[in-house]
């Protein structure tokens, strides 16, 4: 792969990679993210190919990332000269065969595309290249275009701006659809200042001020810096971090350099959770391919400028996605978090200035960067510019992953992107912010969604997981299950933490099972003080929020467990056999 | 019996290729795990004398991090997702009929080694609700009357093999 040097060597590339985007004969592409293989997409890869070769097919196979509609997996999108791009959807080998024949004799006989995309308007730098070039055929009037159906609509996609659009493991295909153009553009002209004005608040789920972030540690003394990605996505619910990494892993690669050149950083570390092995590999590639372009290693550009990225995979911790807890994990060491009135941008990895962002917060650096922090305030709402990803699970007709415009209600989500509650239930409530959040009921359907809305919420944002609750589900025992999931994530160093956490799982197994007693619900209110007050990082500090949440929406069903024995949703088995 | 004889030259062999940086141990013990299914004592003794790292810190680690294992582990290990979206689909379900069909509780592994069955806090594939994992294998939307069939497709995988 050859070195890219200026602009003239970026402009080449881009050229590839537009003839990989918009080919000049057939081209099918399979979206193979983890969620689509699981799905079965590998083996209608396979028998893709399979079929290509017998039938000596002239027809190309490529794959991509995931475009969010996890509802229809697996997909499959065919892309021909001067024709929308089409997408199928739930194609399994069997079809295959059929499948490819109406392609070539371009009719629906087998299977119906479920929507088309007509042109594809980059949003890092507005431009527009169309798939369709004249009029709509015939055929294809009836097919809607992604944009117009439901679960598109309302979406604006920044993060995920490439998901489910390029190969990622073609470097060429990024920078066809306006990647790297940015880090140009910043290794001339950046300054920490535009992220500063843009008001990028970091994606991992505190919502801090990113620029300042920066700032404070370009501002730190020490020669020596660091960036981290976290990766560590650990919230139980959320999964969009691996999508961006498995499907755009560039994306955040062209963040870190950028952040790293702001800050003055050389060296860079990925934390990946064990638990994603695809976007270990993705990453893995995207890196030695920048290294090969001379994206990363010495020179970047021919700039002067030196960074480079290692990744640093996690065993399996949730604490581990706490900065500190993360850094002592970089380290070789347990992932116990530390005190953090040292504060990290000085003295963090290696007692060096680091400067850490979640995965989605870095993907959206080149895009507020290349549009500059005007264009980018100007989305979302007051104090929470920009859009936010988030994995609609649970009990929700359209499951995926949605990436909104902040202040967008949750109604909006669940009922028109989300498509409501299949199989005629109603809706109980929504939890966000994964083990540190809460769960929100319908009296807040209304509320719209922020950093500072979902607090006042009694929840918060979180990394993005979003699990819908219908009446078949327990708070009670959701309160329940995510006590067990921190009692067995405390690192231990607490003891508020350790042995609070435990015995409210305790009163809650006792309630569960029909031994609440009258008082118990009070208890768990004053330990949950206790466990705030008394405990280091953000796990112990916010682990009562499910308890705190679930009893003040939802006291009634405490009351049914504790006083009458009875668990309303007929979650709680102990109960249900003693009526 | 829970012993097994580990070679010298492949610890060794795994460290050099971290240069024994005492900060990769993490990565080091992922290797040793990778070739032994688990961290045998041994291995641990052997990586605390060749990176110059206490035991107790060695031992602090392996125990830490949920993916570490001390005991060996099944030919098959199975992951029931714990994640809230599995749990609210049914999760909980399949972790008991996983247990009633091969008798022992999570965290346990089979009398014939066969499976390991162990819970996992969130696989993140959350739009697929409820998923096991056996292995690098992902069984989506999974039902728990399935569980039986897809246990059988392992035995006999095994039994074709040849192998007892």
């Amino acid at each position: 792969m050859a070195r890219i040097n200026n602009l003239q060597d970026l402009n080449k590339r881009r050229e590839q990679g537009i003839a990989s985007l918009f080919p000049s004969k057939i081209k099918v592409m399979v979206g193979e993210a983890t969620c689509g293989l699981a799905t079965g997409a590998g083996l209608v890869h396979n028998a893709l190919a399979e079929e290509i070769e017998k039938q000596k097919l002239d027809i190309i196979l490529s794959k991509t990332g995931c475009i969010g509609m996890c509802y229809r997996e697996p997909l499959v999108d065919v892309m021909e000269p001067n024709r929308p791009r089409l997408t199928y959807s739930r194609l399994t080998p069997k079809n295959v065969p059929a499948f490819l024949n109406q392609i070539l004799e371009g009719n629906h006989k087998s299977k119906k595309p479920y929507c088309r995309i007509d042109e594809d308007i980059l949003i890092i730098n507005g431009e527009t290249k169309r798939y369709l070039n004249g009029d709509l055929p015939d055929d294809l009037a009836a097919i809607p275009l992604m944009s117009d159906i439901d679960f598109y609509e309302k979406q604006f996609k920044i993060a995920t701006r490439n998901c489910g659009y390029i190969d990622p493991d073609n470097i060429d295909e990024y920078i066809a659809r306006g990647g790297y153009f940015t880090l140009h553009k910043a290794l001339s002209t950046m300054q920490t200042e535009e992220i500063i004005k843009a008001g990028l608040r970091g994606r991992g789920g505190g919502g801090f001020p990113t620029g300042y972030k920066w700032q404070s540690c370009r501002e730190a003394h020490g020669e020596v810096k660091y960036v981290i990605c976290n990766g560590d996505e650990g919230d139980p619910g959320a999964y969009m971090d691996r999508s961006v990494m498995e499907g755009d892993p560039h994306s955040v690669i062209e963040g870190m350099i950028i952040g790293a050149y702001a800050i003055g950083a050389h060296e860079g570390y990925i934390y990946v959770r064990d638990e994603y092995p695809f976007a270990v590999n993705a990453l893995s590639l995207a890196i030695s391919q920048a290294r090969e372009c001379g994206l990363l290693g010495e020179n970047i550009l021919d700039s002067g400028f030196s960074f480079d990225i290692q990744i640093g995979k996690g065993a399996g911790a949730f604490v581990c996605g706490e900065s500190t807890a993360l850094m002592a994990s970089l380290e070789g060491r347990a992932g116990e978090p530390r005190a953090k009135y040292v504060h990290t941008v000085e003295h963090g990895l290696k007692d060096r200035p680091t400067n850490l962002n979640n995965v989605e917060t870095w993907a959206n650096v080149p895009v507020i960067v290349g549009r500059g922090s005007e264009w980018f305030s100007e989305i979302g709402i007051e104090n929470n510019a920009g859009t936010k990803v988030f994995s609609l699970v649970g009990n929700i007709r359209n499951v995926g992953l949605i990436e909104v415009p902040m202040g967008i209600t949750l109604q909006e989500i669940i009922y028109n992107i989300g498509g409501g509650i299949p199989k005629g239930k109603q809706f109980k409530a929504v939890q966000t912010g994964g083990p540190s959040g809460g769960c929100i009921p319908k009296e807040m359907l209304d509320l719209p969604v922020s950093f500072d809305e979902l607090s006042k919420a009694g929840s918060m944002m979180g990394s993005g997981g979003m699990i819908v609750m219908d009446e078949t589900s327990c708070m009670v025992d959701v309160a329940r299950y995510f006590l067990e999931f921190l009692e067995g994530e405390s690192c231990g160093k607490c003891v508020p933490c350790r042995e609070g956490v435990r015995r409210m799982r305790q009163i809650l197994d006792d309630i569960c099972a029909g031994r609440g007693r009258e008082g118990d619900v009070e208890l768990l209110e004053s330990m949950s003080e206790a466990i705030k007050d008394g405990s280091l990082c953000a796990l112990g500090g916010s682990a009562p929020n499910p308890v705190l949440s679930t009893i003040k929406s939802f006291r009634d069903e405490y009351n049914a467990h504790i006083q009458d024995k009875k668990c309303p949703a007929g979650v709680c088995t102990e109960l249900i056999h003693s009526d | 019996m829970n012993e097994i004889s580990i070679s010298e030259d492949t610890i060794k062999n795994i460290v050099e290729k971290y240069h024994g940086e005492k900060t990769a141990l993490i990565s080091i013990l992922q290797d040793v795990q990778k070739e032994y299914s688990f961290l045998p004592k041994d291995a641990l003794s052997l990586l605390s004398e060749e990176m110059e790292i206490p035991f107790s810190r060695v031992y602090e680690v392996s125990t830490f991090y949920n993916s570490f294992s001390l005991v060996p582990r099944g030919r098959h290990v199975i992951e029931v997702c714990a994640g809230t979206a599995c749990h609210v689909k049914g999760g909980p379900k399949l972790r008991s009929r996983l247990e009633a069909e091969l008798s022992i509780e999570c965290g346990e592994t089979t009398e014939d080694r066969m499976f390991t069955l162990e819970e996992v806090r969130c696989l993140g594939c959350c739009s697929l609700a409820p998923v096991v994992k056996v292995d690098s294998d992902i069984y989506a939307y999974l039902e728990e009357d399935k569980i039986p069939g897809i246990l059988e497709n392992y035995r006999e995988e095994r039994r074709q093999s040849g192998e007892n």
